[in-house]
């Protein structure tokens, strides 16, 4: 009984401790030294001879839609410089901003743009690197009877004002919504450029996050409706009609299809030496005409328009 | 002379003495530490939600509507407790008579045959990643379900099929060794006195292990409550409380993994998944006193 009080105690101080020790917290993690800044120590004067003199190492951490390309080209990256290793991690576009805004790595991939995920002045700090385009269409079971959708008619889906397929001309089928979290970065583009608004956790809505299980359950569900990026489209689903435009590569280049959104890499100011090689690899030919096309992304170069964070597009 | 002899031999004694005691000491401090800093750590984070962001405590336990990104924000969390309290415990209920009948069927009726090949068959569904219940639970039971009741499949229903299975090699092995350690002379005075093999079980057997029996299958709620992965793949996770058992559920675990990696560190999301992190914990603290008390229970 003792043993079990005293055991109590120390957890319940322990909690204690920590609820008091708030503030102390944060400057504890800044002060510690960024870890991965090896890249200009180990630069020397090697401007004026490229690539081959190249050594040290990055990180790269966040969005995991945007990890196979990643990995994909720092592989190439490092079969061409054998003294660079770069490193590169999923968890999220969160943990990516955050952690290249903290100096923990050195590139933080991000479905979405830093400033909505950041505060203000961290984000200004950051320098945004967009290296593919991701196109998104919503996707049905194959036997609600309809294909295409407006933007008020999504919206009336994704809010429960709808809620059976024969009031959209489909079969009588109830409509079964498998969204994303809403923390999500798919979820905040499809929210933003195809609905217009923010769409309601309703009850009785599925949420998944991994592109695979939404269309297996999108494919497998009667009624069902999600989203899904360009990449993961096949057979088991319907692809629907935005307004009429059909979700293809070259309507979401020439800006007549508007859902989609950047891939970004970010640094913490100007890149290193080390990173800034890095990433205008993957802006170059050899990775923007061959793995980024055969990944399922549209290559940045491609696009005819161009959007800043506002959503404001410009050709 | 034959102290010093003696002294001269009791020296690496005392040395290997001092050795092994300092090595497991720094073991255990190491041990603590781990222990300490992982709660300080969830601790600092989880109720920076209330220091930091002033969400109020009462409204994120009892609230009923989740929406970090809405304006504005809400945490109510009352609808993950709810769905980790129900799979877990509708878990324990589905898993605790098939594995104590497996032990029974083990210990009492084929033990040549049963200790043999079931518990061993049994013990190897501990050693299955999570993952592959979650897809076979996504693959099987969920179909399934969608076909045979009405709604969509996934759910808490679902969730606690999958978890049923993942807890019952806990559920299965503590009541085998309980069975085991049962005293001879218990059931053979049972026997003598002319009762049957099944009166024996349930009025002599059943009794004396129930409280074993209890700490299995808390230890059991304790695994499936803080299982993720299989569960998150299942259950739907709508943050809502659910009006049948076939509806998308959450559970705070579910919460947890589905949106930790997309927020940002320091942000109110962020804390508020750190808050639900909190939770888990205290229950799991809660879970291990409940064994430690039955444990307790049951030398007297």
């Amino acid at each position: 009984m003792k043993k079990t009080a005293l055991l109590l105690m120390v957890m319940v101080l322990t909690v204690v401790l920590a609820a008091c020790g708030q503030n102390n917290n944060n400057s504890g993690g800044a002060s510690s030294p960024a870890p991965e800044s090896s890249a200009p120590a180990s630069t020397t004067p090697a401007s004026e001879s490229p690539a081959a003199e190249l050594s040290g190492s990055l990180l790269a951490t966040g969005s995991s839609a945007l990890l196979p390309l990643v990995e994909q080209a720092s592989k190439k990256f490092m079969d061409g410089n054998k003294g660079v290793s770069i490193q590169v991690q999923a968890g999220g576009s969160g943990t990516g901003l955050t952690q290249v805004s903290e100096g923990q790595s050195d590139i933080g991939n991000s479905d979405v743009f830093a400033e909505e995920k950041l505060d203000a002045d961290k984000a200004a700090e950051l320098v945004d690197h967009q290296v593919a385009v991701v196109g998104m269409a919503a996707v049905v079971h194959p036997e609600v009877g309809v294909d295409n959708l407006t933007k008020q008619q999504l919206v009336d889906i994704f809010t429960g004002k709808v809620t059976n397929w024969k009031d959209l001309g489909g079969s009588d089928q109830k409509i079964q919504i498998i969204n994303r979290p809403s923390s999500s970065g798919t979820r905040a583009t499809f929210e933003k450029y195809a609905l217009g608004q923010k769409s309601e956790d309703l009850q009785g809505s599925i949420q998944e996050d991994s592109s695979g299980t939404v269309r297996k359950l999108v494919g497998e569900t009667p009624g069902a409706i999600g989203y899904l990026a360009l990449s993961y489209l096949d057979e088991s689903i319907k692809v629907l009609k935005y307004e009429g435009v059909e979700a293809t590569v070259d309507n979401v280049a020439n800006g007549t299809y508007p859902v989609w959104a950047y891939e970004h890499m970010y640094t913490k100011g100007e890149p290193s030496e080390l990173a800034k090689a890095f990433l205008d690899f993957m802006l170059s030919d050899e990775i923007q005409n061959a793995d980024v096309v055969e990944l399922g992304y549209i290559p940045a170069s491609q696009m005819q328009v161009k959007r800043d964070v506002n959503g404001t597009i410009t050709k | 002379m034959a102290q010093p002899l003696e002294k001269q031999q009791a020296k690496p004694h005392l040395a290997e003495e001092w050795v092994g005691r300092i090595y497991t000491l720094l073991c255990i401090a190491f041990l603590i530490l781990t222990i300490v800093s992982i709660v300080y750590f969830v601790a600092s984070k989880g109720l920076s939600t209330f220091f930091v962001n002033h969400v109020n405590v009462i409204d994120l336990l009892t609230g009923l509507k989740w929406a970090p990104d809405g304006e504005p924000a809400v945490f109510g969390a009352l609808p993950f407790i709810f769905g980790s309290f129900s799979t877990s415990l509708l878990a324990a209920a589905i898993a605790a008579p098939l594995g104590f009948c497996a032990s029974v069927f083990m210990v009492e009726i084929a033990p040549g045959f049963g200790r043999k090949y079931l518990q061993p068959v049994i013990e190897l569904l501990a050693g299955i990643p999570s993952v592959v219940y979650g897809f076979v639970g996504l693959s099987v039971v969920v179909p399934f379900f969608r076909d045979v009741f009405p709604g969509q499949g996934v759910g808490i229903a679902a969730g606690a099929v999958v978890l049923s299975i993942m807890i019952l090699p806990t559920i299965t092995t503590i009541a085998t060794d309980a069975l085991a350690a049962l005293p001879k002379g218990l059931k053979e005075g049972s026997f003598a006195l002319g009762a049957t093999r099944w009166q024996t079980i349930y009025r002599i057997v059943l009794p004396t292990t129930l409280p074993a029996l209890m700490t299995g299958i808390v230890l059991g709620i304790a695994r499936a409550f803080g299982e993720a992965l299989a569960v998150q793949m299942v259950i739907g996770n709508a943050p809502h409380i659910p009006r049948s058992l076939f509806e998308s559920a959450s559970t705070l675990t579910s919460a947890i993994t589905l949106s930790m990696g997309n927020t940002a560190m320091g942000s109110v999301a962020n804390n508020a998944l750190w808050s639900l992190a909190l939770i888990l914990m205290m229950m799991t603290f809660v879970f291990v006193f409940i064994v430690r008390w039955l444990e307790r229970r049951s030398k007297l």
